[in-house]
């Protein structure tokens, strides 16, 4: 060693340098230079902003709808329909595309181009980077889904209009109610959303460079999409983050379905908290000093996997001992009352359309009587296999009306009502009206039932 | 000499699991010196340098840079700048985007940064709006560099700066470096190129297996280093080799890799400087004519392999 320097003073003992890390201001900011430089991540800004804007027009220019999405036979009628079909195909796919594109690159990003030392000697705090490259990916995809909205609300209102729009209970929701509440949904699915950048975040930084952190929120979302296809009981439904990506419909009925939606959002952000706090931790306790090492390892199932499945289980418990929802959440009782509700705002429509005297729904006492399989297997729970028998009264006519639908029941709580006779009623997809024809409201429709046991 | 130390450090240590990276080290670095780095792969430097960066903390030890103790929070102090492994640079930015995103962590007003004259110091200014992922090896480090001078450090740290830079980029390089010392800024450099070391450096540490085998001024190096071969080309070989023969202290190589390109004007030997020295002026009075003298490797490559060896045979 070097003898003569040996006892020799320290550079500026006086004023000692005290390690300041950057604001997390500027790291923030940084953060959304990087996040907008990349290609991918401008095309995907460009095809938000233009893409469901220019496929609503499209659809709306073609005489057919994509009848099989919810709301999908409305976008004739109502400019906020195809909103709602964008909403539909955006809990599906884009949003899980989005966390993933984003969050779920947001770490792994720095693995790929070896610029973690660099950043944290320029910031010099692990948790402003942490903070701010979360923040900076939120910024992204709340950008991403205000751009599907909007860009879905304008080409719907051009292309159709400002019209009222069908719930999914039959009751009609004027303009602005209609706008409220289409609103209201896109702002109930960035639950799930940030339920999906953290599990994202999650997977970028226990990943490292590997493409299964990009890949996971992607796999995750899609993954509880075909879970919720599936039989299952709805504390288990419940329990999935994604279940708010659903739920919204429960919005679109009166009064609302409100439950399954909030307990949904709780999830998600239950799971957005847990995924950030996990992805936080391994963060912070990762080697920097060990390039070779990007985290992926023992600690991906330690720090990872198993604590969410410990969430998963938790919400499943809570879930089903707070709802008592043990069940398939599909019974007979259910779908006569909502089939019943239904038609009755449905028919009240169609009188309308007809010119007829105007009725209530209460006059036309509406009763349902809903069986499946012919009543062979208990009558409970999906399929494809309910036929409901409508009965109605006009106040004036002595005969009670009658109505067949066939129904087919997602586990999702989701069905569509086709109607099968009388011909007059609900046989025909058009009705004829003094203006010409238009469609029928009771040849089909969507209808909901409220998963949660109704007390 | 400078006498204010810009980093000490005593006794300090890192383990990485089994691995004993650093052996309670001492480090000494004078203000305002461009201070060498070096040993093999695995010695530990990567590792120290981390400690200094603030990448990492150490297990035991003091470490003390820039007046400032080194605390547990990893953290480098302000004022250290540099890079270990590579430059961290974004390839979807352009180089003056780059730059322009660190002035803006560090306070700066990006317009009045310094980025077009950090640029034009290391030879980056006409390809400033080019994408870095086009660049070369060489243009990172470069750019790298650019990087940690756009913070104003007092000490730097780099790893590997001269890595794929052609000679007119090394120029560059070396007088960014040496003009930075002059103004009193502290650079600590890593390489495995004992040319560069020698061509900037005033001290080195050399580290094998995680512990000092040397630190000093490069000449202390070659003067405590015990014989080297030389290069010796004169006007008449023959002559200067018998010359060579009866010099005290001297030997001569044969079959050495230093003459093995056919070129007979040349031979190859042993010795101290001091016997060196009687051999020049020897070979002198016999008239031969000295065309060429020169180390067939650098005194600091020979101290270092010396030196390394032998700490890895223990």
């Amino acid at each position: 060693m070097t003898a003569t320097l040996a006892e020799a003073p320290v550079v500026d003992e006086a004023r000692p340098a005290a390690a300041r890390p950057v604001p997390l201001s500027r790291v923030y900011r940084f953060e959304l230079v990087k996040q907008f430089s990349p290609w991918r991540v401008r095309v995907l800004i460009l095809l938000c902003i233009l893409g469901p804007g220019i496929l609503i027009f499209g659809i709306n220019q073609q005489s057919t709808l994509p009848s099989d999405t919810l709301f999908g036979r409305e976008m004739h009628a109502t400019g906020w329909a195809g909103s709602l079909v964008t909403l539909g195909f955006a809990g599906t796919w884009a949003l899980p595309f989005f966390a993933s594109a984003v969050a779920g690159d947001v770490f792994a990003s720095e693995d790929r181009t070896g610029t973690w030392r660099h950043l944290l000697v320029a910031i010099r705090s692990h948790r402003r980077i942490f903070a701010a490259k979360a923040l900076a990916s939120l910024t992204v995809l709340l950008l991403l889904v205000t751009e599907l909205f909007a860009s879905s609300v304008i080409g719907g209102l051009i292309a159709v209009g400002d019209k009222p729009l069908i719930g999914l209970d039959g009751h009609t929701l004027g303009p602005g109610n209609a706008a409220g509440t289409v609103l209201l949904a896109w702002v109930c699915v960035l639950a799930p959303t940030l339920a999906l950048a953290a599990v994202g975040l999650l997977g970028s930084v226990a990943f490292g460079r590997s493409p299964m952190g990009l890949l996971l929120p992607m796999i995750v979302g899609l993954g509880m999409q075909v879970a919720q296809m599936l039989p299952m009981p709805v504390a288990v439904r419940l329990a999935f983050p994604g279940y708010a990506f659903i739920s919204w419909n429960g919005l679109f009925t009166e009064p609302r379905q409100l439950g399954p939606l909030l307990i949904g959002i709780a999830v998600s952000l239950v799971w957005a908290v847990a995924a950030s706090t996990l992805a936080y931790l391994m963060f912070v306790r990762r080697d920097f000093t060990n390039i070779t090492n990007d985290g992926a390892g023992r600690r991906v199932l330690t720090l990872g996997v198993l604590p969410m499945l410990g969430v998963f289980a938790a919400t499943i418990g809570v879930a089903a001992a707070s709802t008592g929802a043990t069940s398939s959440g599909i019974d007979q009782n259910k779908i006569q009352q909502s089939v019943a509700t239904v038609f009755a705002h449905l028919y009240r429509l169609q009188e309308q359309e007809l010119n007829r005297p105007p009725l209530t729904e209460a006059q036309l006492q509406t009763s349902a009587s809903c069986v499946k399989s012919e009543g062979l297997v208990a009558q409970e729970g999906p399929g494809n296999d309910w036929r409901c028998t409508v009965s109605w009264h006009v106040p004036g006519v002595t005969l009670t009306g009658q109505a067949i639908y066939q129904l087919d029941v997602n586990p999702n709580g989701r069905y569509i009502a086709d109607g099968d006779g009388p011909q007059e009623v609900n046989g025909f997809f058009l009705v004829h009206t003094a203006d010409g024809d238009i469609p029928n409201p009771l040849w089909q429709f969507d209808g909901n039932v409220d998963l949660l046991p109704t007390h | 000499m400078d006498t204010t130390v810009a980093v000490r450090g005593r006794g300090i240590t890192k383990i990485f699991g089994d691995v004993v990276a650093l052996d309670h080290i001492d480090v000494n670095v004078a203000q305002g010196q461009i201070h060498g780095l070096v040993g093999p792969n695995g010695a530990g430097k990567t590792t120290l340098l981390g400690l200094l960066l603030g990448l990492s903390v150490a297990d035991e030890g003091r470490l003390e840079i820039l007046g400032a103790p080194v605390g547990r929070a990893l953290a480098a102090p302000d004022g250290v700048s540099g890079f270990v492994d590579g430059p961290g640079l974004y390839p979807t930015l352009t180089a003056r985007q780059n730059l322009a995103a660190l002035a803006a962590l560090r306070y700066r007003d990006t317009r009045t940064a310094g980025i077009e004259e950090v640029l034009d110091q290391v030879g980056l200014a006409e390809v400033a709006d080019d994408k870095v992922r086009g660049f070369s090896l060489g243009m990172r480090q470069r750019l790298g560099l650019a990087a940690a001078l756009l913070t104003k450090p007092r000490l730097l740290v780099l790893d590997e700066p001269a890595n794929g830079l052609d000679p007119s980029g090394k120029k560059h390089v070396h007088g960014v470096l040496n003009r930075l010392a002059a103004e009193g800024t502290t650079v600590i450099l890593s390489s495995h190129r004992m040319d560069d070391l020698e061509a900037l450096c005033s001290e080195v540490t050399i580290l094998a297996t995680g512990r000092v085998v040397f630190s000093g001024p490069v000449a202390k190096l070659s003067d405590e280093n015990r014989e080297l071969d030389y290069r010796l080309r004169t006007s008449d070989t023959p002559a200067a080799l018998a010359v060579a023969l009866e010099t005290p202290g001297i030997s001569v190589i044969e079959g050495s890799d230093a003459v093995a390109r056919g070129d007979d004007s040349v031979i190859v030997v042993r010795g101290l400087v001091s016997a060196l020295d009687e051999l020049v002026s020897r070979v002198v009075r016999a008239d031969i004519a000295v065309r060429e003298l020169a180390p067939v490797v650098s005194p600091l490559e020979a101290a270092f392999l010396a030196l390394t060896e032998q700490e890895n045979g223990r």
